[in-house]
């Protein structure tokens, strides 16, 4: 696969990884944020730590648009689904998702209907397939998603569809950063920056990072040599002495990002004034709502909802380990009470959250695996070489 | 946090224009490249594709750079590797 | 300010798992002896919670127990085998290896919901039976009587039957095996999808065979038949809710040639499995919990097609989990590796056979993946079927 195989190449890989060893000052520890889930599932899923030496630690932060929904909202939007003649739709991450009263699977079955789609514009199919119910598009994501969703409304109001209508719970990625570098306990040396948000944000969002608190930022595609290449980047401004912005995604992040995109939401969307971040609490403008031209189009006047908050169990650290304060293994309900099917916390609900990837891809000693896995490739003994 | 897959633009839907056809690997969907009027995608073209949505286009300039860039340290990696393993069987000479 | 309460399920994980609480510290050693690191006292916390009786929480089941992951475990040991417990139902093998009449027998039963009906490749009719003779196949059993029982729905069209039906009878003659008994029920319109069948399957194995996924030990090679994540490929997309296309089908085929030939060949072959449900990363699971080994695959040595790969890529799905219907997975005696391999590829069913991996000792009961890139990770069991990501 073009754009893809060539980022996966275990040559280069080992050649960046002993570059990045080698700008690494003696004795100093180094902690990077990779803001993104995206990321997050990348360094596990291809086991990319091994690439890096020990005084490089990343820290999985904030940006998986499942894991930051709040329980209380998917109360909502089960009880949305449970209305007589809704059909509730959305992606297949938020089927596993537990709320309050546990997950969509459950409801659906105990009876409601609710379905899987690739795309919103498939919701907004099913409304058009099914005019007597009225179908709700539980909409999640950072601001990759939220132009498609408004792009859907917009479609549906041409069309002059009616039984359609928008669960808006498009959160928005600068707050949340904000949010922990305001934090007193992080101590963080850069970012990765989130590359898919970037395309339609732009680079420039990111400024503040790297003028007010010094830390340098690197923009950062999804394949393994993306993220590795951008831990060197940021080694290098480090080195330097500098702190900026710098896109190492330019292939699909234009420094500007979408403006048709940005344009899209803004027409259909607004900012909500605070919004809950499940493990994170309540962010000041950190999310967007559906804007009262759009009226008919939002589920959240459509219909009554409980908006009944759901309380984190005080025994998750999910804070603590957004900061990079604690490594996932340290919480002490991980992998315990703690799973991916028990997700007590955050972290643990989709692939992307730190706990989960941890438990999902990384769960074993590298050093024992180091000495067991890799030793002499299969001995095959094949009829000529036996005489 | 966002699932985005490159795909080669193979035609624009002749009565949807909005609408293309896109490959992926041998596997083909119709995509919306709505948000792309700024620079809309031709035949051939690379785009970024989430949630049944063109996000960007892929800019090939960019690109290539990035892999001359990571050539090019692969290249300077082996040189190193050669140099090192050279002077070893020197030493042992 | 909104009203607030608790998630019951999230506290009462909580209360569960109290005495599973890791602290900070290191657990008290005696001087002298080495003791292992906190990350590794977690990861030894961890197994022991994972080896608990499992429990079916919740109270509805839910389409996750069918999936062939985690939950379906969980529902088989939780449920089943706790109520049926006996010594042959007990190793949760294929099929049950029983003795009549001092004959080795397997016996198997499973039953075919697939949707649609019809897909590029097959239909319901070729899965019922050539999964059931595959069941039978791996089992080290030559595939020999087959019983079909069909669940009808109301108002389902004669002409869609006579097709699956005449499927059924063309896969029996191609696997050297009779449907000797039925039963027909037909249930009212809605109740059912159209068509359900089941079949049930008996064989008979050589005398001294033994095989079972326990027996697999360090320096045994790990072998698939072929490109992996056809059939589950190709029906996530026939149902045509993903409006994806791509030149797939099923790899529905019935094994008892490509396994009869593997085993003539005397290769030391420990264990076969059928790759269905869950894909080839339940089976390797399998493998690594029965025989306390660790399973070491090499991510670019699992065969997979363009297509297949393609629409994974797109979905955010692993291949490695999704189901075949004709592929076979087998631990071979490490020494036999390439004499296996000739034997899977001098059948047509195995002519992209490949060697992906080795069994080892450490760490047990895990998958390891050497990734592509290079990197090392664990290869889980899902709770439930792999779902399309957009994250
Ligand atoms: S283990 Fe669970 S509760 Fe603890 S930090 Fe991770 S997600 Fe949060």
């Amino acid at each position: 696969m073009r754009f893809v195989d060539e980022y996966r190449d275990a040559e280069k890989a080992r050649a960046l990884s002993a570059k990045i060893a080698g700008l690494c000052e003696p004795g100093r520890q180094y902690k990077f944020m990779e803001v993104c889930g995206g990321h997050t599932h990348t360094i596990y899923k291809h086991g990319l730590e091994d690439y890096l030496p020990e005084s490089v630690t990343l820290v999985h932060g904030p940006g998986c648009p499942v894991c930051v929904i709040p329980m209380g909202r998917v109360d909502d939007a089960i009880a949305l689904a449970e209305q007589p003649d809704v059909i509730m739709t959305s992606f297949g991450d938020m089927m596993r998702v537990p709320g309050g009263r546990g997950s969509f699977f459950d409801s659906k079955a105990a009876g409601t209907d609710i379905r899987m789609v690739y795309s919103p514009l498939d919701a907004l199919k099913v409304a058009r397939q099914n005019p007597d119910k009225h179908v709700v598009f539980m909409a999640i994501g950072f601001e990759t998603t939220a132009p498609s969703t408004a792009m859907t409304v917009l479609r549906a109001e041409a069309e002059g569809i009616e039984n359609f209508s928008i669960f808006c719970n498009h959160v928005t990625i600068i707050p949340a950063i904000k949010a922990i570098l305001d934090s007193p306990d992080l101590r963080l040396d850069g970012f990765i920056g989130p590359g898919h948000v970037s395309t339609v944000i732009g680079c420039r969002p990111y400024e503040f990072i790297a003028s007010e608190h010094g830390k340098p930022l690197v923009t950062a595609g999804f394949e393994p040599l993306d993220i590795l290449q951008s831990v060197y980047m940021l080694l290098v401004q480090l080195a330097e002495g500098r702190s900026e912005v710098e896109n190492q995604y330019g292939r699909v992040v234009p420094w500007d990002g979408n403006q048709v995109a940005l344009k899209a939401v803004g027409e259909v969307m607004e900012l909500r004034p605070y919004f809950e971040w499940r493990g994170l609490g309540f962010i000041s403008h950190s999310a967007l709502r559906m804007r009262e031209k759009f009226a008919s189009f939002d589920a959240e006047r459509h219909f009554d909802l409980p908006g009944v908050r759901v309380a984190d169990p005080k025994a998750c650290q999910c804070g603590e380990v957004l900061k990079g304060v604690l490594k996932p293994w340290e919480c002490k309900v991980f992998g315990t009470a703690c799973t991916p099917e028990t997700p007590i916390g955050t972290c643990m609900v989709s692939s992307e959250g730190a706990c989960a990837a941890y438990y999902n891809f990384g769960r074993f000693s590298r050093e024992r695996v180091r000495q067991a896995s890799r030793p002499e490739p299969v001995t095959i003994e094949t009829g000529a070489r036996r005489e | 946090m966002c699932l985005g897959i490159p795909g080669e633009v193979i035609e624009i839907m002749p009565e949807q224009p909005d609408l293309a056809k896109v490959d992926v690997s041998g596997v083909k969907r119709a995509i919306n490249i709505g948000l792309l009027t700024d620079d809309p995608p031709g035949p051939g073209d690379w785009v970024l594709i989430h949630v049944g949505f063109a996000l960007s286009k892929i800019d090939e300039e960019e690109a290539r750079a990035a892999m001359e860039f990571l050539e090019g340290i692969g290249q300077a990696y082996e040189d190193e590797l050669e140099a090192l393993l050279s002077s070893k069987i020197d030493e042992k000479g | 300010m909104t009203e607030q309460r608790q998630a019951n399920w999230a506290e009462e994980a909580v209360r569960e798992h109290a005495e599973d609480v890791h602290d900070h510290e290191l657990a008290q050693y005696p001087s002298g002896v080495e003791h292992p690191s906190r990350e590794q006292q977690v990861l030894d916390r961890i197994e022991k919670a994972r080896a608990r009786k499992p429990k079916v929480k919740e109270e509805r089941i839910t389409l996750a127990h069918g999936a062939g992951g985690k939950a379906t475990q969980s529902l088989v040991e939780a449920i089943f085998l706790d109520s049926f417990r006996n010594p042959l139902l007990e190793p949760l093998e294929d099929a049950a290896i029983v003795t009549a009449n001092g004959t080795s027998l397997a016996f198997t039963t499973d039953s075919y919901v697939v949707s649609p009906l019809f897909f590029p490749g097959g239909d319901i009719g070729d899965l019922a039976v050539n999964g059931t003779v595959n069941d039978l196949a791996v089992s080290g059993a030559k595939p020999m009587h087959l019983s079909a029982g069909f669940i009808l729905e109301e108002g389902f069209p004669v002409a869609d039957l006579r097709r699956i039906v005449a499927s059924m009878a063309a896969a029996a003659a191609a696997a050297g095996v009779t449907i000797v008994t039925g039963d027909t029920k037909v249930v009212q319109r809605g109740k059912a999808d159209g068509c359900y069948i089941n079949t049930a399957g008996v064989g008979v194995r050589e005398p001294g065979c033994e095989l079972g996924v326990a027996t697999a030990r360090p320096g045994d090679a790990v072998l698939v038949s072929g490109p992996v994540g056809e059939h589950g490929m190709t029906i996530m997309l026939a149902r045509g809710e993903l409006d994806i296309e791509a030149e797939l089908e099923s790899d529905t085929a019935s094994m008892h040639e490509l396994v009869a030939g593997l085993m003539k060949a005397d290769v030391g072959v420990r264990a076969m499995r059928d790759a269905t449900r869950g894909g080839v990363a339940t089976i390797l699971n399998e493998v690594a919990q029965a025989a306390g080994v660790a399973v070491v695959v090499n991510e670019d040595d699992v065969p997979v097609r363009a297509e297949v790969r393609g629409a994974c890529e797109l979905l955010g799905i692993d291949p490695l989990y999704v189901a075949c219907e004709g592929r076979l997975v087998t631990i071979v005696d490490g020494a036999h590796t390439e004499e296996a391999l000739a034997a899977l590829r001098s059948h047509p069913l195995g002519a992209e056979a490949a060697v992906i991996g080795r069994i080892a000792d450490d760490p047990p009961g895990l998958v390891l993946l050497n990734t592509g890139f290079g990197g090392t990770r664990i290869v889980d069991l899902l709770v439930g079927d792999p779902l399309p990501r957009i994250c």
